[in-house]
């Protein structure tokens, strides 16, 4: 227990005195936390709009009106031709295109319906899918008005029918992405930090031949490892009691659930991380050899943690690839938690997942640790 | 008066892949003798020391080291062995002190006893006034001392040095050579790698490797003898031309 105290008194000194690590440990991460919940949006704004009127009446105005009021669209020009917006597009300058055919408002008038033509660009499937929900809302909206207007003046007294489901949206009632996207973050830079830290830790040893020295004293792996290893479970958290203020203070994220219990999920879940640290940098000899490791394996786990996307649209079988992600029980935890108030036994599959990894990756860690060649 | 053996090593091999990097050497060391292991880069020193230090198996052969086995007591042999490697491995970002109390700590050395080792070591080397500064900033000679001093923090019964003289003024490296007696006289065994032939010459008995494999090993005195030269440059040179 005392041999413990000497290395963790040892890394926190070396961590504290290297002026170029503390700030990568504290103030990165805020920066990130700031400008990525700021950054990673899902809405689509200021869509380029543009569209051709053939018909030129006044509920083709109407129609135009509605997407110049709507604070999604940027209505840019009008087109003559069809031609011209489609070279616009192709030059990127428009992104949404209405074509407003002619006799439009007759054939609303005289046969009730009538078509439109809406082109988009979709280089970008999501935003095309996005703007495409957005041009249909205003359509709809548009479409009851002139419903009404028709019944109103043919003087009939049948009410239009119509049937529209109201969504209630739980959880994050005003669908605010920050809410969505805080606690997701704070996940990624909780894990980055500590993995990249506790990655390059042993390896730096291993390169200035310290680690040779240790080896040759009669400390015990499991002394030696604890010792190392704990320093970067405080930081991490740390970090996460950092983010958690700024997620309240920046972004009034609300924080539902038990604050204890995101606490003790997060102390296992760190242990997970800090295992994989510990065996990468088992099976490499440099940093930079560490270093492309813990990316290769952070780019995929971030990637397919449904923190960008989510997992239920994922193929079969990269479902069960997430499975295998650590991150992936984080930000599930971290969200039901922060928005949704699960308590302990809502957790409870996350919870037992992630410490049988954490068992599993510091037994392995251990195990591959090799005081003799 | 026949002293106890400190030091067994029989038939010890250490192979990687198909390249013998040390070739079944024997030898004996007494204790509080100084011994030289000499050999010439890529002989296998540094591979036959570390086996006997326990970081790293041997692939046949046996060997002893402070009365314990190299295979199945390594932690044992560490209690009782000091090393100092090649490489300079005390840490550059922490302070004279603070190294020192690191090491004496995963010694396991009681904090008392720490603290006494300290002063007495920074007195002994003469580093009062630069004991807080971080030992990255100390000229490497200085460097080699307090390491060497560091090896030496839980009265070890054998220190294991691996060309702890490497690029040193001639100054230092007598200073450390006198350092190095001082803890022979005192009881402690020492085993030294060098490629300073000069260096040789200190030593009670020296053995020389040549491609994995122990050539000569006897006092500098009688090796000089035998092969009729002066120097222990020229015995040296001799066994490395009768290889080629």
């Amino acid at each position: 227990m005392k041999t413990i105290g000497y290395i963790i008194q040892k890394e926190f000194k070396q961590i504290f005195r290297n002026k170029g690590m503390l700030p990568i440990i504290f103030i990165l991460p805020i920066l990130q936390l700031v400008i990525l919940s700021n950054a990673a949006t899902y809405e689509v704004k200021n869509i380029k709009f543009a569209y051709i009127d053939y018909d030129h009446t006044s509920t083709s105005r109407a129609l135009i009106e509605k997407f110049n009021a709507s604070t999604y669209f940027d209505v840019l020009t009008d087109f003559n031709s069809s031609k011209e917006a489609s070279s616009a597009m192709l030059a990127g300058e428009v992104d949404v295109v209405l074509e407003i055919p002619n006799h439009f408002e007759r054939n609303l008038l005289k046969e009730k319906t009538t078509d439109l033509s809406i082109t988009i660009n979709a280089i970008d499937g999501a935003a095309a899918g996005v703007e495409n929900g957005y041009v249909n809302q205003i359509v709809q909206s548009f479409n009851k008005d002139v419903k009404m207007s028709i019944m109103d003046t043919s003087k009939k007294s049948v009410q239009p029918v119509t049937i529209e489901s109201i969504p209630s949206f739980w959880y994050n009632t005003t669908l605010d992405y920050k809410t969505f996207m805080v606690p997701g973050i704070l996940v990624l830079l909780v894990t980055m930090i500590t993995l990249f830290l506790s990655g390059m830790n042993i390896v730096r040893e291993k390169e200035i031949g310290t680690l040779e020295q240790i080896n040759v004293t009669p400390i015990r792996k499991s002394q030696f490892i604890i010792g190392k290893l704990f320093p970067f479970w405080i930081i991490g958290m740390g970090l996460l009691t950092i983010g958690l203020i700024l997620a309240k203070v920046i972004f009034n994220v609300p924080m539902i659930g038990s604050i204890i219990l995101l606490y003790a999920y997060t102390s296992i879940y760190i242990l997970v991380i800090l295992g994989m640290g510990l065996l990468i940098s088992n099976f490499t000899d440099t940093q930079q050899q560490a270093m492309f490791i813990a990316w290769f394996f952070i780019v995929i786990f971030i990637l397919m943690s449904g923190l960008f996307t989510p997992i239920e649209s994922m193929p079969k079988w990269a479902q069960i690839v997430t499975e295998f992600n650590p991150i992936k029980y984080f930000v599930a935890v971290v969200r039901m938690v922060m928005l949704k108030g699960s308590g302990f036994m809502d957790i409870l599959p996350q919870l037992w997942k992630t410490l049988l990894y954490a068992i599993v990756m510091n037994g392995l860690a251990v195990w591959s640790y090799k005081k003799v060649n | 008066m026949k002293k106890e053996n400190v030091i067994e090593a029989h038939q010890l091999t250490k192979t990687f892949g198909d390249f013998t990097a040390v070739n079944a050497i024997s030898f004996e060391v007494k204790k509080g003798e100084i011994f030289g292991f000499l050999g010439a880069n890529g002989a296998g020193k540094t591979t036959a020391m570390k086996m006997l230090i326990g970081i790293s198996k041997p692939s046949s052969g046996s060997a002893k080291v402070a009365g314990f086995d190299v295979y199945t007591q390594t932690e044992s042999i560490k209690k009782n062995i000091g090393y100092m490697s090649q490489k300079f491995a005390l840490y550059d970002d922490l302070t004279v002190n603070e190294n020192i109390t690191f090491f004496g700590g995963i010694y396991g050395l009681p904090r008392k006893k720490i603290k006494e080792k300290r002063e007495q070591l920074v007195s002994e080397l003469g580093l009062e006034n630069i004991s807080n500064k971080l030992v990255g900033s100390l000229p490497l000679g200085w460097k080699q001392k307090l390491s060497f001093s560091v090896s030496l923090l839980h009265e070890p019964k054998i220190v294991f040095l691996d060309e702890p003289t490497g690029g040193v003024d001639p100054i230092t490296r007598r200073q450390f050579w006198e350092m190095i007696y001082k803890a022979a006289d005192q009881g402690t065994t020492i085993f030294v790698t060098t490629h300073y032939m000069d260096e040789a010459e200190y030593c009670d008995r020296v053995s020389i490797m040549v491609e994995g494999k122990i050539e000569a090993l006897d006092t500098p005195k009688k090796l000089k003898e035998q092969f009729n030269v002066d120097s222990m440059n020229d015995v040296f040179l001799k066994l490395a031309r009768n290889i080629e």
